[in-house]
C-alpha cells in the first residue's frame, strides 16, 4: 500500500474518536494511510453513517401499500396510482448555509434535486423550510436575504418551480440557522433507477461538472461538529454550485435513462466520489476500483485525497452496462457534459483506488459502510424542562384591546405573509402549479393524468420545544391537515430531524422523544416514513437549537379539480370550525408575541379527534361543498380567520362571527387548539355537512357568515380588512428593511 | 394554412420554459409544436418561432448574450428578415435584444431580487400580428419571473420606439394605468414588451405560455398565440 501509516492524533483531527480508530485499525488488520484515514473519516461522520440516530430510526413506520421504495436509497418512493410513482425527500444544508448563505442555500436545493432526479423522476417541486434567529439579531437579515436569493438563484435556474415552504424567526437559531430543502419527482414506477452497483467488469463513469477542490470535508468537519470561534474559517468548506450545469446534467441523465445503459446511479453529494463508491457497492455487495487520473478535474496537482473527498457540485456516478459506454458518451456530448469511464465493478467487495499508476487506498467496504459505528447514546430530559411547562392562565393578564393583538400578530415574523418569501421564487415553471404558494398546501397537477399532490412543510419547533414527543407528534398532523384542507389524502412523509449536539443527553432525549411523536402520529394516520436527513451538531458554543423535527407531507388527489384553497371566495358563504376549542394558551404565538412568554405544555393532541377531523374535511372537500379550507394553527382563531378574509388573490372579504367566547377570551381568539379547520359553504350545504360530521363524532360550529368589509369576532374583534391586509402583507418587508412592522 | 400552425420553440442549453410552451401550443392551442434545437440550423418549415424563457448558457456574461452565437440563431435572423413572425418571452426577449432583432436591453430588476408575481399588462395597439385577437386597451393577466427584466433604452431610442407604436404591452394597476406601483421591474415607461420596426419580432417579459390554461388560474397568454394564429390564416394582415 502506497503511503504511511496515520497515527491516532491525525485520526483525531479527523473527526474519529480514539476507539473508532483503533476499531477501524482492527477492523483492516492495519493503521489507514492518509487518503484512507480521509475515506473512513467521512464514511463514518454523524452526516454520512447516521451513527447516533440509526438505532432511534428503526421505530419509524416505513411500510405502506403505497412504497415503493422506503429509507436507505437517494430518496423514497409511493405509488399514485396509473404506474407513477411520486419520488421525495428533504434535507439540510445548515452549517454551510449560516457560513455562506447564498452558496450554503442554492447547493442545499441542487443536492436534494439530484437525489431525486438520480432515482429516474423528473423533479416537478420545491419546497423549503427555514430557520432564522430573531429580527434583533445583527446577522438576520443578512442571513435571510442570502439563503432566499440562494434558494431562487438555484431553483429558478434549473426550472423547478418552488411552490411552497416555511419561514419561522427564534432566537434559539440565532447563530445556527436551518435551510431544509425539499424535492418532489414523478417517476414510471418500472423506470425508477437505484444505487445498488452489481455485474463484475461493468464500467463505472463519472459524469457532469469537474472535481476541484471545493467542499472537502464538508460531511465531516463541517456538518458533524457544533459551530464556535473558528467556524468562519470553515468557509472553504462550503461548495459552490452551477444551476446551470445542473439543468443539463437532469436533461442528459433523465434522457440517458431513457435507454438500457444505466445499472446503478447516485449522486456524488456529501463525501463526493467517496460515498457514492462505497455505498454503491456495498449495497450490491460487490467492490469497485476506481483510477482518479481518469476523473475530469478543473485543478492541477489535486492529491488522491483531495479528489476522494471534494463535493464539487453537479456530478454523478453511474454504473453502466459493458458496451455503452459510447451511449452514455452520446448523451452527455450532446449536453456538453463531461462523461468518463473511471473504474469498473470487481467482484472483491473492496474500495480500490489508483493514481499515477499506484494503488493509494484498499479497503474493505464493509467496514467503510454498514460498518460504520452504531451508537445507543445515553438521553435525559434538561433538568428545566418541568419548569419549562410550568404555565397558570391565571398569572397571563387578559389584553384589553383585542384588536391591537390581532394585527400586532399579524405582523409578527412567524404569523406575517411570506410573499416577500415566495415572489422571489419561480413557482410557475413546469406549467403544473394549480395551488401557489400563500395557502395551507400548494398543489401540482400529474401531467397526463387527472391526478395532482399537495405539498406542505411544517414543524412548530416551540411546542418541541416544550414537548418534542407532542410537538413532533403535532408536526405530522399539522402537515398531514394542510394537505386535507387542500383536498388530498396524505400518502407519504419524509423528514428533516435538526436537532443539536447527540453526544448530550438532554438533545438525545429530545431526538426520542421527537421520533417516538412522528412514529405514533405516522402510525395513527397510517402514513410511512420513506425518506429523510438527520441534521446533529447544530449548536453555537454549546447552545443547541429548539429541536426541529421538519416533517414533509405528500398528499395525493385523484381529481385535480378537487382542489381547495384557505381563502373565503364569496359574501353569504358560511363560516364553520371543525374541532373544538380548548382553553389553553402553552407555546401559543400570542404568548410569545404579547406576552414575551415561551412556556406550557404544546396544545392537546388527540390523535383519533384529528383523524375523524381530517377524515369529515376530505371528504366534504370530495363531495364539492366546501368553498374554502383552512387549518388553524399560529395565532389560532383570529388569525386563521383574518386570513381567510386576507390572503386570497382578490380584494379582501370581510366575516361576522357572532359566536360568542365561552372561555377566556384570549384563548378563545389566539389560543392554538389543534384539530381544528376552518371551512366555508353554501348555505345548502350546511345540512349535509352537519352529516358528514355526525358520523364521526366530530364537533362542527356555525362561527357566522362571510360579509362586509370587517372581520367581526363577537364583540371582541371589529377591524377593517383591508387594514388587517396592509398590516399582514407587508410585515416581513418591512422588516427586512429593517424597520418595525 | 391548411394545417395547424407550425411553431417551432428553440431550445437553447438552460432554457426552461421550452417545455411548457410546446406543452400549451400543441395541448391548449392545437397547434403543431415543433422542438428546435440550438445547434441544428434547420427550422423544418415552421410558421413561427418562440425564443422561450429560461437561463441560456447560465445567463453567464450577460443574459441571452451568448445564445446569440447559437447556430440556430443565424437561421432566426434570416426567417426574421425575411418577414418571419418570432417571439421572445423573457429570456427569449433578452436574446432578442442581444442579437440586435429588437432594440434596447434588459437590466437587473430595481429591487435587485428576482421577482415572480402575477402583473397587468395594457395592450397599446391591436393591429399586430402578436394583439390582433386584443382590443387596444384590453388588460391581460399574465405572470412574470425574472431578475433582469428592466427595459433600458436611451432617450432617441425610447422616443422612436413610442412614436412608431412599437411600445405592445405596457405594465399597468388595477385600473388600467401605467403607475410606479405597477412596475414591478423599474423598466422605463413601464414597458413590458416591443416589436421592431418592421413588426414581426415581438418580444416581452410577461409568460404569455404559462398563461393558456384555465386549471393553472391563467388564460390571456392564448390570446397573444391566438393572435399570430388568425395573421397567419388571413395571410399576414391586421
Amino acid at each position: 500500500m502506497n503511503g504511511a501509516p496515520v497515527d491516532e492524533k491525525t485520526a483525531l483531527e479527523h473527526g474519529l474518536t480514539a476507539e473508532e480508530f483503533a476499531n477501524f485499525c482492527t477492523a483492516i488488520g492495519r493503521a489507514p494511510n492518509l487518503a484512507e484515514l480521509g475515506v473512513v473519516s467521512v464514511m463514518w461522520s454523524e452526516h454520512c453513517s447516521y451513527k447516533s440516530s440509526r438505532a432511534v430510526l428503526r421505530d419509524l413506520p416505513k411500510e405502506g401499500p403505497r412504497v415503493l421504495q422506503g429509507p436507505g436509497e437517494n430518496a423514497g418512493a409511493v405509488s399514485i396510482g396509473d404506474g407513477l410513482a411520486a419520488v421525495f425527500k428533504i434535507e439540510s444544508h445548515n452549517h454551510p448555509s449560516y457560513i455562506e448563505p447564498y452558496h450554503g442555500a442554492a447547493t442545499g436545493v441542487g443536492g436534494i434535486l439530484r437525489d431525486v432526479f438520480t432515482m429516474g423522476a423528473r423533479p416537478i417541486a420545491n419546497l423549503n423550510s427555514l430557520r432564522f434567529g430573531a429580527f434583533d439579531h445583527p446577522r438576520t437579515r443578512y442571513l435571510v436575504s442570502g439563503v432566499v436569493s440562494g434558494v431562487g438563484g438555484y431553483g429558478n435556474c434549473v426550472g423547478v418551480p418552488t411552490v411552497g415552504g416555511e419561514i419561522y424567526f427564534d432566537r434559539g437559531y440565532n447563530e445556527n440557522i436551518l435551510v431544509n430543502a425539499f424535492t418532489l419527482g414523478i417517476v414510471r414506477e418500472d423506470g425508477i433507477f437505484r444505487a445498488e452497483a452489481s455485474g463484475v467488469g461493468n464500467p463505472v463513469l463519472y459524469v457532469g461538472s469537474k472535481t476541484g477542490r471545493d467542499g472537502i470535508h464538508g460531511a465531516s468537519l463541517l456538518a458533524s461538529s457544533e459551530f464556535d470561534d473558528e467556524t468562519e474559517d470553515k468557509r472553504p468548506t462550503v461548495q459552490v454550485g452551477d444551476p446551470f450545469t445542473e439543468k443539463l446534467l437532469i436533461e442528459a441523465c433523465l434522457e440517458l435513462m431513457e435507454r438500457d445503459a444505466i445499472v446503478a446511479i447516485q449522486d456524488m453529494g456529501a463525501a463526493g466520489l467517496t460515498s457514492s463508491s462505497v455505498e454503491m457497492a456495498d449495497r450490491g455487495d460487490v467492490g469497485i476500483c476506481i483510477d482518479l487520473d481518469k476523473v475530469p478535474k478543473r485543478e492541477e496537482g489535486m492529491t488522491p485525497y483531495e479528489i476522494l473527498l471534494s463535493e464539487s457540485q453537479e456530478r454523478m456516478l453511474i454504473v453502466a452496462r459493458a458496451g455503452s459506454e459510447e451511449q452514455v458518451r452520446e448523451v452527455f456530448r450532446k449536453w456538453d457534459l463531461d462523461a468518463a469511464v473511471i473504474g469498473e465493478v470487481t467482484d472483491d467487495r473492496r474500495l480500490r483506488v489508483f493514481a499515477g499508476g499506484e494503488e493509494v487506498v484498499n479497503l474493505p467496504v464493509s467496514p467503510l459502510a454498514n460498518g460504520a459505528p452504531v451508537y445507543e447514546r445515553h438521553s435525559a430530559p434538561p433538568t428545566k424542562q418541568t419548569e419549562l411547562q410550568r404555565l397558570s392562565l391565571a398569572d397571563v393578564p387578559s389584553p384589553g384591546d383585542y384588536n391591537r393583538c390581532l394585527l400586532s400578530l399579524l405582523a409578527a415574523p412567524n404569523i406575517a405573509s411570506r410573499e416577500w418569501v415566495y415572489s422571489q421564487y419561480d413557482h410557475y415553471v413546469g406549467g403544473n402549479t394549480v395551488v401557489r404558494p400563500g395557502s395551507d398546501a400548494a398543489v401540482v397537477r400529474v401531467k397526463g393524468t387527472q391526478k395532482a399532490i399537495a405539498l406542505s412543510v411544517d414543524c412548530n419547533s416551540r411546542y418541541c420545544l416544550l414537548d418534542p414527543y407532542v410537538g413532533a407528534m403535532t408536526a405530522v398532523v399539522e402537515a398531514a391537515r394542510n394537505v386535507v384542507c387542500a383536498g388530498a389524502e396524505p400518502i407519504g412523509v419524509t423528514d428533516c430531524l435538526n436537532f443539536g449536539n447527540p453526544e448530550k443527553p438532554e438533545v438525545m432525549w429530545q431526538f426520542r422523544e421527537a421520533i417516538k411523536g412522528i412514529r405514533d402520529a405516522c402510525n395513527a394516520l397510517s402514513l410511512p416514513v420513506v425518506s429523510g436527513n438527520v441534521s446533529f451538531y447544530n449548536e453555537t458554543d454549546g447552545r443547541p437549537i429548539p429541536p426541529t423535527p421538519t416533517i414533509a407531507m405528500v398528499g395525493l388527489m385523484e381529481d385535480v379539480r378537487h382542489h381547495c384553497v384557505q381563502w373565503f371566495e364569496s359574501e353569504g358563504d358560511l363560516v364553520i370550525m371543525l374541532g373544538r376549542t380548548r382553553e389553553e394558551l402553552g407555546g401559543s404565538e400570542y404568548l410569545a408575541t404579547v406576552h414575551g412568554l415561551v412556556r406550557g405544555t404544546p396544545p392537546w393532541m388527540d390523535l383519533s379527534v384529528e383523524k375523524a377531523v381530517q377524515a369529515v374535511c376530505l371528504e366534504a372537500i370530495r363531495e364539492g361543498i366546501v368553498t374554502s379550507a383552512h387549518d388553524l394553527s399560529e395565532g389560532g382563531l383570529a388569525v386563521g380567520l383574518a386570513e381567510c378574509c386576507i390572503s386570497g388573490p382578490g380584494a379582501p372579504l370581510g366575516a361576522e362571527i357572532e359566536l360568542e367566547a365561552s372561555i377566556r377570551p384570549d384563548a378563545w381568539l389566539f389560543g392554538e387548539s389543534q384539530s381544528r379547520i376552518v371551512v366555508s359553504v353554501k348555505s345548502r350545504h350546511l345540512s349535509r355537512l352537519r352529516e358528514i360530521a355526525a358520523q364521526r363524532s366530530t364537533p362542527l360550529t356555525v362561527l357566522g357568515t362571510v360579509r362586509g368589509s370587517r372581520l367581526r369576532i363577537g364583540r371582541l374583534v371589529d377591524v377593517d380588512v383591508t387594514e388587517l391586509r396592509d398590516t399582514w402583507s407587508g410585515a416581513l418587508a418591512k422588516l427586512m428593511r429593517g424597520e418595525e412592522a | 394554412m391548411g394545417t395547424a400552425m407550425k411553431c417551432g420553440v428553440i431550445t437553447f442549453p438552460g432554457s426552461l420554459d421550452d417545455a411548457d410552451t410546446l406543452y400549451s401550443v400543441r395541448q391548449l392551442l392545437g397547434f403543431e409544436g415543433v422542438a428546435l434545437w440550438h445547434k441544428d440550423r434547420d427550422l423544418q418549415g415552421v410558421d413561427f418561432i418562440v425564443l422561450p424563457g429560461g437561463f441560456s448558457y447560465g445567463d453567464y456574461l450577460r443574459t441571452g448574450a451568448l445564445a446569440r452565437f447559437a447556430p440556430v440563431m443565424e437561421s432566426v435572423v434570416e426567417f426574421a428578415s425575411n418577414g418571419g413572425l418570432v417571439m421572445g418571452l423573457c429570456n427569449g426577449f433578452q436574446i432578442l435584444c442581444e442579437s440586435g432583432l429588437l432594440p434596447g436591453a434588459l437590466v437587473r430588476n430595481q429591487s435587485l431580487r428576482y421577482v415572480c408575481a402575477e402583473v397587468g399588462v395594457r395592450v397599446e395597439r391591436s393591429n399586430t400580428p402578436f394583439t390582433n385577437a386584443c382590443k387596444t386597451g384590453d388588460v391581460l393577466r399574465l405572470p412574470i419571473k425574472h431578475g433582469e427584466g428592466c427595459f433600458a433604452a436611451d432617450e432617441a431610442t425610447l422616443g422612436r420606439l413610442e412614436e412608431n407604436g412599437q411600445v405592445l404591452v405596457r405594465y399597468v394597476d388595477e385600473s388600467g394605468d401605467p403607475t410606479a406601483a405597477a412596475n414591478p421591474n423599474g423598466s422605463l415607461h413601464n414597458i413590458a414588451g416591443i416589436v421592431n420596426e418592421a413588426g414581426n419580432v415581438f418580444g416581452m417579459m410577461p409568460h404569455a405560455e404559462h398563461a393558456c390554461d384555465r386549471l393553472l388560474g391563467l388564460e390571456d397568454g392564448a390570446k397573444v398565440f391566438r393572435s399570430v394564429e388568425q395573421w397567419l390564416l388571413r395571410g399576414g394582415r391586421a
